[in-house]
């Protein structure tokens, strides 16, 4: 990682303009009609849908695939060609302006109703204008919601960027009229997996590095695979990002410019089914009539969107002195291969690195903080027994120490300064109703205080990526077994390596992780270092509670997970089984008395079913 | 100190000492700043350019109101005093063999034309050079210098030409011997012709045209042209492994070579016969070719020669961008029709070439001129920044040179390629000659630069022009340059497997504190970047000892101890120290 400016706090970011002030000024119909001309990259030839198809199939990476597939299985190349030109039609977009429209009159109405504003740097649009005439251009939105891509082409649109091709899961496919929709606003489909596929992959990353190479359009993918559920980023998944880094590598262009997006939401629109889903209610499958009856959420408040367009990052500049790329000359390029071990580390090492670019400029709202007081609030109270509300005041005072406190550790706080902190909590209070009188109310039923509780969390975990190093540290310091450093140290990297799973943390980086937490902590008076010694100050106690247990839900999860496996070898037929049963053990083991509800989050399960498979505590077993 | 004789004949009389080519022949803005070409030796010379200060001015945001003159005269101070080896001296004396340590000749001879050579000289900076300058007459005069060399530890520097460029003439600065510059210029006579096998014996000091003259006068040509051939010599190229221009009918220097004599510490070294080809174990030859004067002086060669081409025609094709150029390219190869030349310049280096056009007489021929630019841009559409245009050169009889330029110019058609008359042609050729004074003359306004070339598998042909111009452009950036830089390629020879690229890249330096390492440092990344995009270290220039870094990875750990344990059995005490190659 590694790309952190000394301090935090002197990190600058652009300022933000609303897009929806002009829709709610001039005509709807006007603006979606208006004259469009994007600029484009330097070197594109004009090119159809159908003939980046053609230029696909053509390609030498296809016929050597389709001969190999053909030898393999014996069947005719002809009829392979065939197959791969159904599944090629069946992938493709096909990136029309009347669509786009379509969209972006539809959207106005709607993104009106939803949200009071959506906020946009317009510094980074004029960079990302720029990138796109000198190189190839991928665009890497954070995924938090089915509206990002939409959402994502609407703001080009507006700003008269070159429209993005977009990578969509196949289910989106099942919605009939609405997957045609989006294929026709630029989406192509994927299949969710096709492991041993041949012919697939070379059709794909074929399709995509033409688009990419010829400058077609910005290739726009989510590095996160699918939607948080969570609000926390998701460890990256490769394998787009490994296609797209490809002709770079290769030397087939000059570079790619990579460009962290950041999309915040103040309300997020599937926030209740998220926290359902997590609870093990099934998602419902994307189907038309399922999006008509969503429609009801067009009656509430969203708050705003903020989506930060970051730095663009040439992969050039990453790769400098990491990937030699020397490699790719004794093979003929069209030749496929497996990525070797530096290319393969480079591009985990990138896609941490960009994950974390996108954590950085996420804005976060007061409610963030609030929502993470109130949590531990709440769970300090139950353990107490106690069931009492907490004064505004005394809320609010906290606020403040926590908003000078993620200030401090470089957090991109949206924090009206011109109005009374009592005002902005509660008004952040207001627009989140709906969570935080039931968690005060202490619901009785179980399954929905869980959904409550775990909608809170998620809104805490939009700041995690703030205060997940200096929050390891406090725990490390409350776990050691001394203060020596050392022992510190060991702590820390341990918990950093069982949490590894759970949290955007860049492989490899124990060390400067190390290091950043305690410049923080030492930098905001917190710790002390001794020659030998690490030292909680007097006034540090406070911020070092705040932020372990900020963690000790996961830690719980991840204790339980524990027992639980000890428990339950002989059930773990195979993953999802097993985390099946986990959820069914979690609900007795709440029953007995479990702290935190969070404990009962698939996500967290799963992650932590990982992180102990990977740490060799359990093992899977087949039969 | 006794005073040396000089010998008879001294090309350096009417050669630069710190620029290119001949003291009368230079590039000049005259006092209404238009470029003049001066002298009488070139088809250029003597003419008015009038496009030139225009393209220098626009290319490189130069100005020809500010100048960077070089100095003058060298002051001998500059130089320091010699480190003689008294005892070598006295014996080599004693044998009659010409030899100096004039501060003149040594400078003379320590140094090649890199960019960083050129520019210290112009600056009148003078580093490690030899001692002492010796001028052998013949072979056996040579076995005797390396003796004397052998007995009294002294290094050896073979020099030809001196128009290295790869710093393969400089003196290593850590060399505390005496140095001693073998310049073999004296040995330029054709020892016989053998019309029966087409074979001529030379000395290896002849310089190109020399050779080429004195082979035409009884009919005969070897067809190696490589763009250096005015200066550079014969020994020269078979220690670098030369390539010509018209490879493509005579081969390159290993294809034309018969048989070599080289001199080393350890006594002479040749075949036995004058053997076409041999199945003899590997070929001692390729020891030789490519030493870089690193085992020994080559001292005669038996060259393959031809009777001199009947007729000979220039041509060019205009293609709609480069990418076509390059499949045509390929095409031909495939084929395996390609002319005695063909180069494909890319669009900056065809507007160079056409900022080169002499001034014309007539007025019709400003009108063609006019008429062929319309059609080409208007009628046919192609877009003036992105047209490329390929050279071409046929010889042979005349009935088969129109066959072949039809099969050829069919070719091209069918990539889009519009015949574009021999002038173009001849032009383009000719960029060749006086691109090394147009270097001079950058350096008086601020402007350096400096060529390079790799050859490159053709699959990739494409993705390293475009990739090294743009590292170019943007190492360039990086390092402070305030002006973007001049960086174009061209396709300078076609073979089955793959093409040579030739690099052209200058910038203007103003506002540089040191723009010789700023030029390094590029050049280096440009280097870099050839190498990630499978082009090899050098086609034909060599290592020397500018690209030296990149041989173990170039011929591998093992291939590196093959050459190594050569030297140590052919030259253990490292006489022959310039320390190129390994």
């Amino acid at each position: 990682c590694g790309s952190l400016s000394k301090d935090p706090m002197l990190k600058k970011r652009d300022d933000f303009e609303d897009i929806l002030e002009e829709r709610r000024n001039s005509s709807d119909l006007k603006y979606a009609l208006r004259c469009y001309t994007p600029v484009l990259y330097k070197g594109v030839t004009p090119c159809t849908s159908s003939m980046l198809k053609s230029m696909v199939l053509q390609s030498d990476q296809l016929h050597y695939v389709i001969n190999q597939v053909s030898k393999e299985t014996g069947k005719a190349t002809d009829d392979i060609k065939e197959e791969a030109s159904a599944i090629l039609e069946e992938m493709a977009q096909c990136l029309q302006l009347s669509t786009v429209r379509f969209f972006a009159f539809t959207l106005s109405k709607a993104f009106k109703t939803l949200f009071r504003s959506i906020c946009v740097n317009e510094d980074g649009i004029q960079r990302l204008q720029q990138a796109i005439q000198e190189h190839p251009v991928v665009l890497l939105p954070s995924h938090r919601s089915y509206m990002d891509f939409l959402l994502m082409s609407y703001i080009l649109y507006t700003y008269d960027v070159a429209l993005p091709v977009i990578a969509a899961g196949m289910d989106f496919m099942g919605m009939k009229f609405v997957g045609e929709m989006l294929r026709m606003s630029g989406a192509f489909f994927i299949r969710r997996s096709f492991g041993g596929d041949k012919l697939y992959w070379a059709l794909f990353s074929e399709y995509v590095k033409t688009m990419l190479k010829n400058g077609f359009a910005p290739v726009e993918f989510f590095l996160e695979g699918t939607r948080s559920r969570t609000s926390k980023s998701l460890t990256p998944k490769l394998g787009l990002l490994n296609i797209v880094m490809d002709p770079f590598l290769k030397g087939e262009v000059f570079d790619v410019n990579v460009v962290p997006v950041s999309i915040s939401y103040e309300r997020v629109l599937e926030e209740t089914l998220y926290a359902r889903e997590l609870l093990g209610i099934p998602k419902p499958k994307e189907s038309t009539s399922g999006l008509f009856k969503a429609r009801k959420i067009l009656s509430e408040d969203y708050g705003s969107i903020h989506v930060y367009f970051g730095q663009p990052v040439s992969v050039r500049s990453l790769a400098q002195g990491k990937v030699n790329r020397c490699q790719f000359n004794l093979v003929p390029r069209h030749i496929p291969r497996r990525p070797s071990e530096d290319i393969a580390s480079f591009v985990n090492d990138s896609a941490y690195r960009l994950v974390r670019a996108q954590e950085e400029n996420m804005v976060l709202k007061p409610w963030v903080l609030v929502a993470s007081l109130l949590l531990q609030y709440h769970h300090q109270n139950q353990a107490a027994g106690q069931k009492r509300g907490i004064a505004l005041g005394e809320l609010t005072a906290q606020a403040v120490w926590l908003r000078d406190l993620s200030r401090q550790y470089g957090a991109f706080l949206h924090w009206p300064d011109h109005i009374p902190p009592s005002e902005v909590v509660s008004s952040s209070l207001t627009l989140h109703r709906g969570l935080y009188v039931y968690t005060l109310k202490q619901h009785k039923e179980l399954l929905s205080q869980a959904v409550i509780l775990l909608s809170c969390a998620s809104y805490r975990n939009q700041a995690l990526h703030v205060f997940v190093r200096p929050a390891l540290l406090a725990l490390a310091i409350h776990t050691a077994s001394s203060n020596q450093k050392q022992e510190v140290f060991n702590s820390f990297s341990f918990l950093r390596n069982m949490f590894s799973n759970e949290f955007i943390l860049c492989p490899g980086a124990t060390v400067q992780d190390f290091e950043e937490a305690c410049y923080l902590l030492v930098k905001t008076g917190a710790l002390q270092f001794t020659q030998q010694e690490v030292l909680v100050t007097e006034r540090g106690h406070r911020t070092l509670a705040f932020l372990s247990t900020m963690l000790d839900p996961f830690l719980q999860g991840y204790q339980v997970k524990e027992t639980l496996c000890n428990g339950c070898v002989m059930f773990c037929v195979q993953k999802g089984g097993c985390v099946h049963n986990s959820i069914q053990r979690s609900r007795e083991h709440l029953r007995i008395g479990l702290k935190y509800m969070e404990v009962l989050s698939s996500d967290l399960q799963k992650n932590s079913l990982a992180a102990l498979l990977r740490l060799g505590a359990v093992r899977k077993m087949k039969g | 100190m006794p005073k040396y004789t000089k010998p008879p004949s001294h090309l350096q009389e009417i050669l630069k000492w710190n620029g290119w080519g001949y003291s009368d022949t230079r590039f000049l803005f005259n006092k209404k700043g238009q470029a003049e070409f001066t002298g009488k030796r070139y088809r250029l010379s003597g003419m008015i350019i009038p496009a030139l200060q225009n393209w220098f001015e626009g290319t490189f945001g130069a100005s020809v109101q500010h100048k960077s003159p070089a100095m003058p005269i060298l002051t001998s101070s500059a130089v320091q005093p010699p480190t003689l080896n008294e005892a070598f001296v006295d014996e080599l004396k004693s044998t009659g063999i010409p030899c100096s340590h004039d501060a003149e000749d040594r400078v003379f001879r320590g140094h090649g034309h890199c960019l960083h050579e050129v520019f210290a000289l112009r600056e009148g900076k003078v580093g490690r050079v030899p001692d002492i300058v010796v001028w052998p007459n013949c072979h056996n005069d040579v076995v005797k210098i390396v003796e004397l060399a052998c007995k009294h530890n002294v290094c050896l520097i073979p020099y030809g030409g001196g128009t290295s460029v790869s710093s393969a003439l400089e003196c290593p600065p850590e060399e505390t011997r005496c140095i001693v510059s073998l310049d073999t210029s004296q040995m330029n006579r054709i020892l016989w012709i053998d019309e029966k096998n087409l074979t001529a014996h030379v000395e290896a000091g002849i310089v190109g045209q020399e050779l080429e003259r004195l082979l035409n006068e009884s009919g005969y040509c070897t067809g190696h042209e490589p763009d250096s051939m005015e200066f550079s010599s014969l020994g020269g190229w078979v220690a670098t492994r030369a390539s010509g221009m018209k490879k493509n009918i005579y081969g390159n220097i290993e294809d034309l070579v018969v048989h070599v004599k080289m001199v080393t510490p350890q006594g002479v070294i040749e075949k036995g016969c004058q053997c076409p080809r041999m199945s003899t174990g590997p070929d001692i030859h390729h020891f030789i070719m490519g030493s870089e004067g690193t085992l020994g002086v080559v001292t005669e060669v038996t060259m393959k020669i031809r009777p001199m081409p009947e007729y000979q025609k220039y041509g060019s094709v205009v293609f709609p961008n480069f990418e076509q150029g390059v499949a045509c390219l390929r095409e031909v190869a495939k084929q395996r029709c390609a002319p005695a030349s063909i180069r494909l310049m890319d669009n900056e280096q065809f507007k160079f070439g056409h900022a080169l056009k002499p001034q014309v007489s007539s007025i019709f021929t400003s009108f063609l001129d006019g008429l062929k630019k319309f059609y080409i841009t208007k009628f046919k559409g192609f877009d003036p920044d992105r047209l490329c245009v390929a050279t071409l050169l046929f010889e042979g009889d005349r009935e088969k040179v129109l066959q072949h330029e039809k099969q050829v110019y069919d070719i091209a058609a069918k990539f889009g390629g519009l015949a574009a008359g021999e002038d173009n042609g001849q032009r383009g050729y000719m960029l060749t000659f006086v691109i090394a004074y147009l270097r001079d003359l950058g350096m008086d306004y601020y402007v350096i630069g400096e060529s390079f070339e790799t050859s490159v598998p053709w699959d990739r042909v494409l993705d390293i022009c475009r990739n090294v111009k743009a590292r170019i452009i943007q190492e360039c950036k990086d390092k402070g340059v305030q002006f973007s830089p001049l960086s174009t390629c061209r396709v300078t020879q076609t073979y089955d497997a793959g093409a040579c690229v030739y690099f052209y890249f200058a910038f203007n330096y103003r506002g540089l504190s040191d723009p010789v390492h700023v030029y390094e440092q590029v050049e280096h990344a440009a280097r870099e970047e050839i190498l990630a995009n499978g082009g090899s270290l050098s086609h034909h220039h060599g290592v020397g000892k500018l690209r030296k870094e990149w041989m173990r990875e170039t011929i591998s750990d093992v291939g590196m101890g093959m050459l190594k344990s050569v030297k140590n059995y052919v030259d253990p005490k490292n006489i022959f120290g310039n320390r190129n190659l390994i």
